[in-house]
Parts: C-alpha cells; sequence; structure tokens
C-alpha cells in the first residue's frame, strides 16, 4: 500500500485495497480515489450459490461491471459465487440451465453489453432459476440504459435486482453513505458509493463537522458544522457544493432530521436555554418549537410515515428514548431498561428502532421491534455509535472504534452479516446510510 | 420529469417479476443521476481568531464534576471576575463554551456541553451581566483539551471556557 504523505487527505493517494472473504486479499495500487476498504468479518448461515459471468462485451466500458455486480453480492454475506472463468452468457440466449446446476449454483445470470446511439450502452440481462425443474426457469431481466460513466451505479442495479429476486429483501448497493473523516486536526465530509468506490470530499474545514442527514432525494446533506467555533446547521447541495445555513439561532444549532416529505426538518436549538426540538422549514423559515421538557431533548428522528418523532431526552434524569407526535403533544417513553439509551432511528419500514444503549460502560448498537418492545443488542464492541439503516431496513451502518481509531462498521439486523469499512491512517466517524439513487 | 416516471417504471418492472413468465423489463440509469456528477468540494471560509487578553489566559475554565451541570464553588471567584467585566462594560461581549468528555453519543454531549455552558450564563446573569452580552454554546465532545481515555483528561474536559470576541 502506498502510504499518504502526510499533508494528504487519504482517499487521495492510498491505493485500492479490498479485503474480501477468507482473507482473498485483491489489492491494486493507483493514484484512483481508493476511498474505504471493506472487509467482512460474519456472513449469513447460509449463502446462495450464484454464477455472475463476464457479461458479453464488458470490455466497451471503463471497469468489469460484472466484477462490480460480483463483489457486491459477496460483500452482503448472502450470496457465494460459482466461477465461471472468462466464458460470456449471452443475454440473448438461454443459458444451459441443467450445466449451470451442475456446476452447483442456484441462478445463473446472462447479460450483454450492447452499443447504442451517441456513445452510450444499455446492459441487458436475464436471471434464472437453475432449482427450477419444470416451466420457465427465468426469474426476470432488465435493460438499462447508461452512459460509459454510469457503469458503476448501473452494477449496483443489476446487484440490486439480483439480491431482491433470490432473498426477498430490498437490495442497497446502488445508495451512497456519508462520513466524516478526521486527519489530524482536518476534517472532511466524505461521500461514497455503498461499496466503498467513488469516495469524494463535500466539505473540508479546520473545525469538527457531526451529525449528516440525507434528504430524501439523496441531493442534499444537512449537518451540524463547527467552522464559526459553534454548532451551526447548514444543508449542501452535492452536485453543486452550494451550501446555505439552515439554522444559526443564539446558541448551538444541531441534530438535523429531515421529515419524510423532505420540505421540513426537526432541529435542535438552545436559543430557549437547554436543547430543544424544533420543526424548521427546509428555507430555514418558521422555527416553531415543538416539544418541551425542562431538561435536554435531542436526536430527533422521524418514522418514515411522518408521523412520529423519537428522540433523546434526559426529562427522567438519565438519557432514555421517548416518541411524540410530529404535531406536537405529550411525550411516550420507549426504552426502559439501563439507564442510558440514546440516538433513536427508526428504520425506513417502521418495524424497527435502532439506537445505542450502554452497559457496563461500553457503548453498543441495539435494535428494538417497534410493535413488541423488544430489544436485542447488535454490536459488542465498546464504543459504537452513530447507527444508520440502508433503505432496505436490513443492515445498519454504525462508527465503531478499534485500537483508538474511529472505523464504520455494518452488520444485518440479525446481527449474522458484519462488515468493517476503514480508510486508511484516519478516523472516521459519523456514518449516515443515503436513500436508494434515482 | 422523467425523474419522477423512472421509479415507477422500475417498481412496475418488478411487480412484473413476481409472475413466472419471461418478461423483458425496461429501466434505464438517469443521465442526472448524482452519482455519476462529480461532487465539488467546498473548503470552510477561514475566520478570524476570538481575541483572548490577559484575564482570559490567567483563566477562562470553568470545571464540572462528572455528570455535573452545577457551577462548583471554587469557580465562583472566576465567575465574579467576569460578570463584573461585563457590568462595567456593556459593550463586552462573551461566549460561553461548553465541553463535554468523549463517551457516548455526540450529539447527546454536545447537549450535556450545552448545560454546562447554560448554568454560567445564568450565574453570570445574575451577578449582574446582561442577555445581550453573552451567548452560551456547546462544542459537545469536539474540542477535547486532553485526549486520554482517563477520567483525569475526561474531567478537564467537563468544562466551560470564557471567551471574548473580537471588538
Amino acid at each position: 500500500m502506498i502510504k499518504a504523505p502526510a499533508s494528504c487527505f487519504p482517499n487521495v493517494f492510498s491505493g485500492i485495497c479490498r479485503l474480501l472473504s477468507a482473507a482473498v486479499l485483491v489489492c491494486a495500487a493507483t493514484i484512483a480515489h481508493a476511498d474505504i476498504d471493506i472487509t467482512v468479518t460474519g456472513a449469513g448461515a447460509k449463502l446462495f450459490p450464484v454464477i455472475i459471468p463476464v457479461f458479453e462485451n464488458e470490455g466497451s466500458l471503463p471497469n468489469s461491471v460484472s466484477e462490480i455486480v460480483r463483489a457486491d453480492l459477496e460483500r452482503s454475506g448472502r450470496f457465494s459465487l460459482v466461477d465461471l472463468g472468462p466464458l460470456t452468457l449471452p443475454e440473448s440466449k438461454t443459458p444451459d440451465i441443467a450445466a449451470m446446476a451442475a456446476r452447483g449454483a442456484d441462478a445463473v445470470l446472462a447479460a450483454s453489453v450492447l452499443p447504442s446511439s451517441g456513445g452510450r450502452f444499455e446492459i441487458r440481462f436475464r436471471l434464472f432459476d437453475t432449482t427450477h425443474k419444470e416451466g420457465n426457469p427465468e426469474l426476470g431481466g432488465m435493460l438499462l440504459h447508461l452512459s460509459p460513466a454510469q457503469h458503476r451505479l448501473a452494477a449496483h442495479r443489476i446487484a440490486d435486482f439480483i439480491y431482491e429476486k433470490l432473498t426477498g429483501i430490498p437490495g442497497y448497493f446502488a445508495t451512497r453513505i456519508a462520513y466524516v473523516v478526521k486527519s489530524g486536526s482536518r476534517y472532511e465530509l466524505q461521500i461514497a458509493d455503498s461499496d466503498g468506490m467513488n469516495a469524494q470530499t463535500a466539505l473540508r474545514s479546520p473545525e469538527s463537522i457531526i451529525s449528516p442527514a440525507w434528504s430524501p432525494d439523496g441531493q442534499h446533506l444537512a449537518y451540524v458544522s463547527f467552522e464559526a467555533r459553534k454548532p451551526i446547521i447548514y444543508i449542501h447541495t452535492l452536485a453543486t457544493g452550494q451550501r446555505k445555513v439552515l439554522a444559526n439561532f443564539k446558541g448551538s444549532n444541531s441534530a438535523p432530521a429531515w421529515a419524510p416529505d423532505g420540505k421540513r426538518l426537526a432541529v435542535v436549538l438552545t436559543k430557549d436555554g437547554l436543547s430543544q426540538i424544533y420543526l424548521i422549514n427546509a428555507d430555514g423559515s418558521a422555527a416553531r418549537r415543538l416539544i418541551t421538557s425542562s431538561g435536554i431533548d435531542t436526536e430527533p428522528a422521524w418514522s418514515p410515515d411522518g408521523n412520529w418523532i423519537y428522540f433523546t431526552s434526559d426529562r427522567s434524569g438519565d438519557p432514555q428514548i421517548y416518541r411524540a407526535s410530529a404535531t406536537g403533544g405529550s411525550a411516550e417513553r420507549v426504552t426502559f431498561e439501563g439507564v442510558y439509551n440514546v440516538t433513536p432511528r427508526p428504520s425506513p419500514d417502521g418495524a424497527k428502532l435502532a439506537f445505542v444503549t450502554r452497559n457496563e460502560g461500553r457503548f453498543r448498537v441495539a435494535v428494538m421491534d417497534i410493535a413488541s418492545r423488544q430489544v436485542m443488542p447488535l454490536t459488542d464492541s465498546a464504543r459504537d455509535e452513530s447507527p444508520s439503516f440502508a433503505p432496505n431496513s436490513n443492515m445498519i451502518l454504525y462508527a465503531t472504534d478499534i485500537g483508538g481509531r474511529g472505523m464504520l462498521s455494518a452488520t444485518s439486523v440479525d446481527g449474522a452479516i458484519k462488515q468493517r469499512l476503514s480508510v486508511q491512517a484516519a478516523n472516521v466517524r459519523e456514518p449516515a446510510w443515503g436513500p436508494l439513487q434515482q | 420529469m422523467k425523474k419522477l416516471l423512472l421509479p415507477s417504471l422500475v417498481a412496475l418492472a418488478l411487480a412484473a417479476c413476481g409472475t413466472e413468465q419471461t418478461t423483458e423489463e425496461a429501466s434505464a440509469v438517469d443521465d442526472s443521476a448524482s452519482s455519476t456528477t462529480t461532487v465539488p468540494t467546498v473548503t470552510t471560509p477561514s475566520r478570524s481568531a476570538a481575541s483572548l487578553d490577559p484575564l482570559d489566559r490567567a483563566g477562562n475554565s470553568v470545571f464540572f464534576d462528572y455528570d455535573s451541570y452545577v457551577v462548583r464553588s471554587e469557580a465562583r471567584p472566576l465567575i465574579d471576575a467576569h460578570a463584573k467585566r461585563l457590568a462595567q462594560d456593556s459593550s463586552r461581549k462573551v461566549t460561553i463554551q461548553g465541553n463535554a468528555d468523549e463517551r457516548g453519543s455526540r450529539e447527546y454531549n454536545l447537549a450535556l456541553g450545552q448545560k454546562r455552558a447554560e448554568a454560567v450564563r445564568r450565574a453570570l446573569r445574575l451577578l449582574g451581566a446582561r442577555d445581550a452580552q453573552i451567548e452560551a454554546v456547546s462544542l459537545g465532545e469536539e474540542h477535547p483539551a486532553c485526549t486520554e481515555t482517563t477520567e483525569s483528561c475526561y474531567a478537564q474536559n467537563r468544562r466551560g471556557d470564557f471567551v471574548y470576541l473580537g471588538r
């Protein structure tokens, strides 16, 4: 690996290195954005064997799209890949299902890249069930139009299609994540694809940046920046770099949470004393207090239907999680076990609540089934923070600390599948999983 | 409109896949997809440093006990001196920066730092400084004075700092 010069940020000069399962090390030192290394540290009990062949004519695209699809599926901890070598299976023909079954695959993809007009391309693919004995074994297919620069997103879409067809759960590969990298005394808010590639810096600052929150359309990030020596909330449009102040009231401004409609945010202001939860329009207008307590109320998060605001409050003495109607009114306590339960994050499907709980001095991510209020601890490190659900509600990204260094980890909601995401020689924290890309 | 239509096309396509028929599904990668747009890097504007004067250097920090937001009696003389100075010169403005140790949620720690800053702000008010002269803010766990994971280090991070703004 290339060691990054002290003056450089790690996403600029570090090598591309990916640890796949079972210590298969694929390492290529380049000056590309290398980004986040993802290590699979736990996989599902049952892996689905699939054949993802080299796509016919994929050499006409800048990178191997089949390689990106395979990497997505393998990293998910739910699939094993049956190797077909350099053999392609053109989309135009139904593959020899029996032969593919004999190789041990339960499903096989047939895929082709075709030139289209104006320098663009099409990817056509069909997925087949090799365990299907009678009738049509085809599970479905797609036609994707793309420019060469869009090959990564196209590959993630294909992986999402396969993932959903074979597991019954929507995929999460065509997503981006945001996180903060601290290197020395510098901070960067970075955005990367869900596979850790294509990392880019949206904001660079000598002061801390916390609490990034994706707008529902994935175009903007709200976050808290300390660049003015006090916490101020900004909204940053990623494509243009345009940023505007959302809230800069007297005192502290923090914990932005977008309403599902993207028109309002819940925020925490201290203009009237201690930290309290307000609603504010996305243009910064009409801040109004939503919930009132004599103590601390913070870390608001919306239920996906927009009806509830979950939040952390010390109104009972210890920090616990409560929820209140998004139109205001009285709060209902949600967590009861232990003396420190913070950072509530409802899943996008509304069924679960991830949060951070302290037990014997250790901070861990736990998940609650909202209907039954059953709580399951998910992680086992000492300093796990900032849980963030993938759009499919099945994976949770969180910040952890390994050997004094901040890293990101991801876990499936059943705790079986675990991944570690790290950036070389830097501290990574404050992850936020973005929506599926449109 | 293209952007709005595409997801529903995909949804339709996926819904159709539930059948066992061979289906040629249509979808597309939107040209405006932000993943293929470079994210420009913004660098925060540089700011002028808050001015420090001899009184600040002599003692501009008030420390708090673990899980406490009550100003200790030993901090009273310091707060007195600051309050007197603010009361004597109404053009003076001070920011109280509250801090917290690093354990736990960053946002909750921000709220705890605010609670400490607010305790100092109230003490200054009682001693004659005016609301317009004081801003209580929190830096949470983001500005530790000490970065070791020891109790004595944590104690140094549970504090409120007086920062006078340039006049």
